[in-house]
């Protein structure tokens, strides 16, 4: 049972960073690989500033800031320098390195002993691992009402049309390269804060913990767009947090069928592989056909 | 006749050139010189290659010039971003994939197009408030779109979507209008249909206006003046009686003058 809520408030925290993939990887519709430097990054902002004794929220806020300013960089490379998207991501991502060794002084840094969001009064009443659902619920409702209201309002909706029709929008006065780097900001911003948070509820930070990130982010839009289908957009931001806590439960069952922890990225590796091949394998498989065959087979028992 | 008014916008001495600094560099318009007036309705003819696309990427923006320099009324718009002339300027694409956005409904397009020019802010989208205006402007396209403002543009057959394209090009009333063979890729009917729509449209709303086509019947039947461009410079500049005037065999000898 604890298992299960341990997987449900990890996966409430992770998705944070599906949502914030989901509008650079669905919406603007190109990878930003810069999330693997973010996500350090927000981590070591994060325990640094704690260490230094400063608020865990406020803290927590200045992770956001620090990553939209690495997301404002690479977007400032692929709009301005005219680098392509991919390597953009990665020459930022590999610059966070250095930066993040720089701002926590060792390759990682523990929390015992230190005031972070999970050590508040109300957070150390609850049962175990309800604390992490509790902060996950709280920051995952705030992100995705800020969200789904910012994306019906006109700058929204020119936000998104930048990523469906680049052409279109710039013939009706968009400025898409500002669309572009609001986009990565804001979504490297958050993946700044799941890392914030994410370290705290570790305990630790680590200059490696951000590897694999992006696999992790993509399962999660990925499986709940393969689970739920067609959506409109508000369900589909939604269907991230479902397909992050689903992601969480099938890494549960892995791990229980007694795959160490060291295969969790090959794992994660191979969940993402098979769920994008899926519309693939039932067109060839012809699985519908032969579901229905054998349905049909039944009825006519 | 109008030529003692300021033109409505003015190519000066244009000079455009592709891959520029690079072995392939081309001169495309060469010292081209075109007044357009208020109330224009321009066909545009040439053959491939002629610089019909790059006059129109020219004045877009979406072109910078080499020389020469572009005024609108008296204001100099050469060095112009492209999202700053769309506050007077709309364009239709000859390909109906360009001009609308794929996973946004019908609704959501024209909403998006109606703020042409404009800032976009924080201010929520009020979509539900203007349906009933977009139901009515898609029902003077009589092409059934007004029955699916709530579908997704890349559910539409093209004639719809290029319908659609020049209703969101018209609706706010631009300035300057571009047609780029914008019924070139639709079928016969429908590019017939469309083309009527866009003269009704144009003519009715007084919008200045350059077609681009390869149709010389259109070229001739629509339209106060017919221009004919080669080798970037404009030969041929016909208006008002003159043109009514025009045969398609006094045009086609002229093609055949400047071949």
């Amino acid at each position: 049972m604890s298992m299960i809520v341990s997987s449900i408030g990890q996966g409430l925290l992770w998705a944070i960073l599906g949502i914030a993939l989901f509008l650079t990887f669905r919406i603007l519709d190109f990878p930003d690989m810069t999330v693997e430097g973010t996500f350090p990054l927000g981590a070591a902002t994060a325990v640094t500033a704690i260490a230094n004794g400063m608020n865990p929220y406020l803290e927590t806020l200045l992770a956001f800031v620090t990553g939209a300013a690495a997301g404002l960089i690479t977007g400032l490379l692929y709009t301005k320098g005219k680098i392509p998207i991919l390597l953009a991501g990665i020459l930022v991502m590999t610059a966070c390195l250095s930066v993040n060794l720089h701002i926590m002084g060792s390759a990682n840094v523990s929390l015992l002993g230190k005031q972070t969001i999970f050590s508040s009064h109300f957070l150390t009443t609850l049962p175990k691992y309800f604390d992490s659902v509790f902060v996950g619920l709280v920051v995952i409702l705030i992100v995705t009402i800020l969200l789904i209201l910012f994306l019906q309002t006109n700058l929204g909706q020119a936000f998104i049309v930048t990523g469906d029709n680049r052409i279109m929008a710039r013939s009706i006065g968009i400025n898409t390269d500002n669309m572009t780097m609001m986009g990565l900001m804001v979504s490297n911003g958050l993946i700044g804060m799941g890392g914030a948070l994410i370290a705290q509820n570790n305990g630790y930070a680590d200059v490696n913990m951000g590897i694999g990130i992006i696999v992790i982010a993509l399962a999660s839009i990925i499986i709940g767009e393969v689970v739920f289908g067609e959506l409109t957009l508000n369900q589909r931001l939604v269907a991230v947090t479902l397909g992050s806590i689903l992601y969480r439960f099938v890494l549960l069952i892995v791990l229980q069928l007694g795959f160490s922890t060291n295969d969790l990225n090959l794992l994660s590796a191979i969940i993402l592989a098979v769920c994008l091949m899926l519309p693939q394998l039932s067109k060839k498989l012809h699985l519908n056909q032969v579901l229905k065959k054998g349905v049909a087979k039944y009825d006519e028992d | 006749m109008t030529k003692t008014e300021t033109p409505l916008l003015t190519l000066d001495n244009i000079v455009t050139k592709v891959n520029v600094g690079t072995p392939n560099e081309v001169m495309i318009l060469r010292h081209l010189n075109l007044s357009i007036y208020d109330g224009d309705f321009i066909t545009v003819l040439g053959s491939n290659g002629a610089g019909k696309s790059t006059l129109f990427n020219t004045i877009s923006g979406e072109l910078p010039v080499n020389g020469g320099s572009i005024r609108l009324k008296d204001q100099d718009i050469t060095t112009m971003t492209v999202e700053k002339r769309t506050a007077f300027l709309a364009r239709v694409f000859q390909d109906p994939k360009m001009g609308t956005a794929p996973r946004m409904t019908v609704a959501e397009n024209l909403l998006l197009a109606s703020q042409r020019g404009q800032r976009r802010t924080l201010r929520l989208r009020r979509l539900k408030q203007q349906l009933p205006h977009f139901k009515a402007l898609t029902a003077t396209m009589n092409n059934g779109l007004a029955e699916r403002l709530n579908t997704a543009t890349e559910n539409l057959s093209g004639g719809q979507r290029q319908a659609l394209s020049f209703l969101m090009a018209t609706e706010q009333h631009p300035d300057l209008l571009l047609l780029d063979e914008h019924t070139a890729a639709l079928d016969p009917k429908t590019s017939a249909e469309l083309m009527h729509q866009t003269n009704q449209r144009v003519t009715q709303e007084n919008l200045t206006c350059l077609m681009i086509t390869h149709h010389l019947d259109d070229a001739l039947k629509y339209g106060n003046r017919l221009i004919v461009l080669d080798q970037g410079q404009i030969k041929y500049d016909v208006r008002g009686a003159e043109k009514t005037e025009l045969t398609k065999e006094k045009l086609l000898s002229f093609f055949d003058t400047i071949e």
